[in-house]
């Protein structure tokens, strides 16, 4: 089935990527580690979806499930990952071949290990227009040039035939970005795109992707570990912490009222949050731990300043916690907090029950 | 540590004491060559100081020369030219035992513990190894004085015997903080010391560092590009490009009015926490030129968005004038890129060469632009130097043309506020507009 068909094919309502009870383990020698724990999230055309957390909390493992990048140790166990109404994770490799850096592309954190040194920028973009397009010779390097162009990089004409070594980092990010939009993606998977960079480049590039999605309505997957980076792109956001999502919702109700007594925590230890001049920063008890147990109970628990004792011993489900229209979830032995802690300590114990393997 | 003995330190500092004073700074790194080196001016001619207690903040993009800065305070650079007082003593031209003292007073923080702890000795060693370097007391006492120290940052006695790698990023860090004060040094140069950490640990660690001051009376150096936390750590802050000390001043004073147009530029790319808050970014344009070739005027005048007009083209169409700044950008890149192999080959075989290429550039950038004909004729006149391979000579005539002070003349220090701020830029002067005005202006 042709992507012109798959595009007409679908309706206007339903999510471009629907991610479903995704687990993605690692097997070691010593114990199996769990990155990825059954999460679920959308992400719809023209919108951008932040992915926050700190370091080994499965952001960048769930980008590379998506693009079935994961190797050895790893395997992808559970879940289902729809695209197109069709699940990537029954496509063949040839097949995934050609989605990945067609209609879902990839930008990663450091520019220079995504580029090849030893080829003009030019030539790298056109392997690409060659590989999805069928573009070659005087029609490639012009599409490269309109791309590069596109992406803000002044006198497109010589940096065309320039090696990566000869752009900034800036300018590299920007020509990443325009390798990834050459087979005009339909969605685009940056992960921590800007942390490499500084403020001022960060901004630009920020700006470039808000522009760049407004034109082409890209739906966005952005992983930073940065609240303010994720603050000012997304506009809704899942919250990672041990290889699950915590929380999610948009992202205004995500900073205005927390849930989780997790991302209350990241929120408060993030310096500049109107603190008086000797007050101290807040701080989260502990380290992230190392998810390599079936999910019994909630692995924030043990750092948690509000855990009580069914928190190790109940999972927490994802409830609503906003106004209703199941936007804002959270998943806490706290919630629904209309409900007394027992019967609230209850819909997790039946949702965990119910709750099964799919794959 | 208790709070009472936290305020007797505070109002026992005296006032105005000034640990460490940097005159006219210098550090340049010569690229060796044979025939007219053109060295990086990696600290170009930097001058401030600090009082003892205090933090200074030194904030800046990567390649600012901040970094080298540190280094060159702590000796692991050599400075090319300018003197750098502790306590007096200008500390660029000790040497032996001298030195060696000096070490003891200044200790540093690298920003990444893994690379800064040697993976091969236990945790112990490492924070006892400068005290053997410097033969402190007897080996049992210093055996005890660690134990004390790793209790001090928050590790445990029964750390000693073990090894970085079986510690977290966090904790890494604070062995080298450990490390840092094991020969009670009265300043520390903390290069990036939170930068490779989580936020969560990274809040941990700035709160150590708080209590660590209060206790021991430390004075601190302490370099970031993280804007927030210099601004929730440091007294001062000072803000440096391209080598230069663009604004320093008192941090809140500093964050909340920015006189420079740079460090207003570098406040307003920074993404709040905080999704409703709407604010008027000024986007800078490009990069930072090369420290090889800084621009002959303000450093910043490359980039700058509220550089002074000459009086002749002041009502220009905003729009026109940033395509001009982007052609000589162009430009700049072009005179400051090699040309390939390829490129002199063809040029011998009196080919086009790719840098040539000028009827590409001039219809992009003004082509949809209905310009003056006098502006146009002198971009075309631009064009045609560097169609003749002669990139400098177009920029100079640009420069001619287009140019004002900000292009001519180095700005010098200027007093901004009552509370010693100071701050690089000709808009300070009398005749030209403040920045901040400027900016106003900008937004609208």
């Amino acid at each position: 089935m042709s992507t012109e068909q798959a595009r007409s094919a679908r309706t206007e309502g339903e999510p471009l990527l629907s991610v479903e009870n995704l687990r993605t383990s690692f097997y070691t020698d010593k114990e199996v580690i769990r990155a990825v724990d059954g999460i679920s999230f959308d992400i719809f055309r023209g919108e951008t979806v932040g992915i926050v957390g700190e370091s080994g909390s499965g952001k960048s493992v769930t980008a590379r499930s998506i693009m079935r990048l994961v190797e050895k140790p790893g395997r992808i166990e559970n879940g289902r990952i729809m695209y197109d109404g069709e699940d990537l994770l029954d496509k063949s490799a040839k097949q995934m071949r050609s989605i990945r850096g067609g209609s879902i592309a990839m930008v990663f954190q450091d520019p220079l290990t995504s580029l090849n040194p030893v080829y003009t920028v030019g030539n790298q973009i056109k392997e690409a227009l060659r590989l999805h397009r069928g573009l070659s010779g005087s029609a490639a390097t012009k599409e490269a040039i309109e791309l590069l162009e596109a992406v803000g990089i002044p006198d497109a004409h010589r940096r065309v035939r320039e090696y990566p070594h000869q752009f900034s980092g800036g300018m590299r990010q920007r020509a990443v970005i325009a390798m990834a939009l050459a087979c005009d993606p339909e969605l685009l998977i940056c992960d921590e795109p800007t942390t490499a960079l500084d403020v001022t480049i960060q901004a630009q590039i920020l700006e470039l992707l808000e522009e760049l999605q407004e034109e082409r309505d890209l739906g966005i997957m952005f992983i930073t570990h940065d609240m303010g980076v994720i603050a000012e792109i997304a506009d809704r956001v899942n919250v990672m912490y041990a290889g699950e999502i915590v929380e999610s919702a948009p992202v205004v109700e995500l900073f205005e009222s927390p849930k989780h007594p997790y991302t209350q925590g990241l929120l408060n230890s993030i310096p500049g949050q109107g603190l008086d001049e000797d007050e101290q920063l807040a701080t989260i008890e502990g380290d992230v731990p190392t998810p390599n147990e079936d999910p019994t109970y909630c692995r924030f628990a043990p750092r948690c300043p509000k855990a009580f004792t069914e928190c190790d011993t109940i999972h927490p489900e994802p409830v609503e916690v906003g106004d209703g229209t199941g936007r804002h979830r959270a998943s806490c032995l706290l919630y629904p907090d209309d409900l007394p802690t027992e019967e609230a300590v209850a819909v997790h114990r039946e949702g965990g029950q119910r709750g099964g393997d799919t794959r | 540590m208790s709070t009472t003995s936290t305020e007797e330190e505070q109002t026992a500092k005296p006032r105005g004491d000034t640990i460490l004073e940097v005159n006219d700074l210098k550090t340049y790194y010569e690229d060796g060559g044979i025939l007219g080196s053109n060295p990086v001016k990696a600290v170009d001619g930097v001058s401030f100081d600090i009082q003892r207690g205090e933090t200074l903040g030194l904030v800046g993009e990567s390649g600012c020369g901040k970094s080298t800065l540190g280094r060159t305070l702590m000796r692991l650079e050599e400075a090319t030219a300018g003197e750098v007082k502790l306590n007096g003593t200008d500390i660029t031209t000790l040497s032996g035992s001298d030195l060696k003292q000096f070490r003891e007073d200044v200790q540093m923080v690298f920003q990444d513990p893994d690379s800064s702890l040697n993976e091969r000795m236990t945790v112990g060693e490492i924070v006892r190894e400068p005290l053997d370097v410097h033969d402190w007391k007897t080996p049992s006492e210093r055996r005890e004085r660690v134990r004390e120290l790793l209790e001090t940052v928050g590790l445990q006695e029964q750390h000693y015997y073990r090894y970085p790698h079986q510690f977290s990023g966090g904790q890494r860090q604070r062995i080298g903080i450990a490390r840092a004060l094991a020969l009670e040094p009265e300043f520390i140069i903390l290069d990036e010391p939170v930068s490779a950490l989580d936020v969560s640990v990274q809040a941990k660690i700035l709160n150590l560092l708080e209590d660590l001051q209060n206790e021991f009376g430390l004075t601190y150096l302490f370099i970031a590009h993280d804007l927030a936390v210099v601004r929730h750590i440091c007294d001062r802050v000072a803000v440096m490009y391209l080598g230069n000390m663009m604004e320093i001043g008192p941090a809140d004073e500093l964050f909340d009015e920015p006189a420079n147009p740079y460090t207003h530029a570098l406040l307003s790319s920074i993404p709040e926490p905080d999704p409703t808050v709407e604010r008027d970014r000024i986007t800078l344009r490009g990069t930072p030129p090369s420290p090889r070739d800084p621009p002959s005027g303000c450093p910043f005048s490359t980039r700058c968005p509220v550089k002074i007009r000459p009086a002749a083209y002041r009502e220009m169409d905003p729009d026109l004038w940033e395509r001009i700044e982007i052609f000589r950008e162009v430009l700049r890149e072009r005179s400051r890129a090699d040309p390939s192999l390829s490129d002199r080959v063809r040029k011998l075989l009196g080919r086009e060469t790719h840098r040539a290429g000028m009827d590409e550039i001039i219809p992009e950038l003004f082509g949809d632009f209905d310009a003056p004909s006098d502006v146009m004729n002198h971009i075309r006149e631009a064009a045609d130097y560097a169609e003749n391979d002669d990139e400098d000579a177009a920029r100079t005539y640009l420069r001619e043309e287009f140019g004002s002070v900000c292009d001519h003349e180095r700005p010098e220090q200027l007093a901004v506020g009552n509370r010693g701020r100071l701050s690089l830029c000709h808009r300070h002067e009398a005749e030209y507009e403040e920045p901040a005005t400027v900016f106003e202006t900008l937004v609208q």
